[in-house]
């Protein structure tokens, strides 16, 4: 990127901050079963009218085409913003067929998933081109050094623009928040189970200050 | 294995790059980028990775580099110098796994004849 362009994008960026747009599109990614759909069922939960943005499933790959939901208005620190999510498939850099038969689907519905599944990691990257910002999904009792991770933080960081990051599971006695922060402490994070919906007022507020 | 040095990698265009490490890879190859790729080149190698899986011949990647070093200097952003990737294996999801990876060290395991 040239000095131009440099000029340019900063300029966007102080006009974005000058008018304080309160409209953003807004990925959720991250790593196959992390809880992305978890987490995006929840929020539609408490900022809509109802619904869901996707079934959620133990076997990797459940959500295999990108959904997006319009217009959700979330409230929080005396402020609001609208937000379009995307939840978005599972990132991988591998997908093996015979992976989900270990979970008791038959050849041909494996190889379905797994044919579907690549290419809902496609739709993935290419969403990421069209975003204001990125909330990054880590299941808490995982390693977070995986390369999906390290890949979407730096592409984010290239674009300069927003990433909060979202240690899931903490329900769950084995999960480490510390163990994200200490990988990647440049980023916010903010720890939370989007199935029993342990801290997500905290993540709402997260939201709303750093995606304005 | 295959090292491939910074100054090689320099001289490539990203798609040269993704196309070389894929072709290498595809045969059954572990690469050691010098220099690494940028995050954006990382990305459409995931992509390309992707769209060149075969079911019962070809199931992926394994990739692991280091979490990027913070931005370069203040004149580097203004100059738009891009912050370089860091040193990078590349191999067969079926022949190279990681074991264990942080900051400062990935321990990977090689098998041979998978």
């Amino acid at each position: 990127m040239g000095f131009i362009s440099n000029l340019k994008l900063g300029f966007g960026i102080w006009i974005k901050k000058i008018f304080k747009k309160k409209k953003a599109k807004i990925g959720l990614y991250g790593p196959p079963n992390a809880g992305k759909t978890t987490l995006a069922n929840r929020i539609v939960k408490d900022w809509s009218d109802g619904g869901t943005m996707g079934t959620v499933s133990a076997i990797p790959h459940e959500t295999r085409r990108a959904v997006r939901k319009e217009g959700l208005v979330i409230e929080a620190n005396g402020s609001s913003i609208e937000l379009d999510i995307v939840d978005t498939p599972g990132m991988a850099t591998k997908i093996d067929f015979r992976d989900f038969m270990a979970f008791g689907l038959s050849e041909a519905e494996a190889k379905k998933r797994a044919k579907e599944a690549t290419e809902g990691v496609i739709e993935a990257i290419k969403w990421l081109d069209d975003l204001d910002g990125v909330l990054l999904i880590m299941d808490a009792t995982e390693d977070p050094y995986t390369q999906v991770n390290v890949v979407v933080i730096g592409n984010m960081e290239a674009r300069k623009l927003p990433l909060l990051i979202v240690a899931n599971k903490i329900d769950l006695p084995e999960s480490s928040p510390a163990r994200i922060k200490a990988a990647f402490p440049q980023h916010p994070l903010i720890s939370i189970s989007a199935l029993d919906g342990s801290n997500v007022d905290e993540l709402y507020k997260a939201i709303a200050i750093h995606f304005r | 294995m295959d090292l491939i040095s910074g100054e090689k990698l320099d001289r490539l265009t990203s798609m040269e790059k993704i196309r070389l490490i894929l072709d290498k890879v595809k045969t059954g190859r572990i690469v050691v980028l010098e220099s690494g790729l940028t995050p954006q080149e990382e990305v459409r190698l995931i992509e390309m990775t992707m769209a060149e899986i075969r079911l019962d011949e070809f199931s992926g990647i394994e990739i692991e580099s280091y979490p990027a070093k913070k931005g370069g200097s203040f004149l580097d952003k203004i100059l738009g110098k891009k912050v370089k990737g860091r040193m990078t294996v590349i191999g067969p999801a079926n022949q190279l796994r990681t074991i264990e990876k942080d900051q400062y060290q990935i321990s990977t395991k090689v098998s041979i004849g998978d």
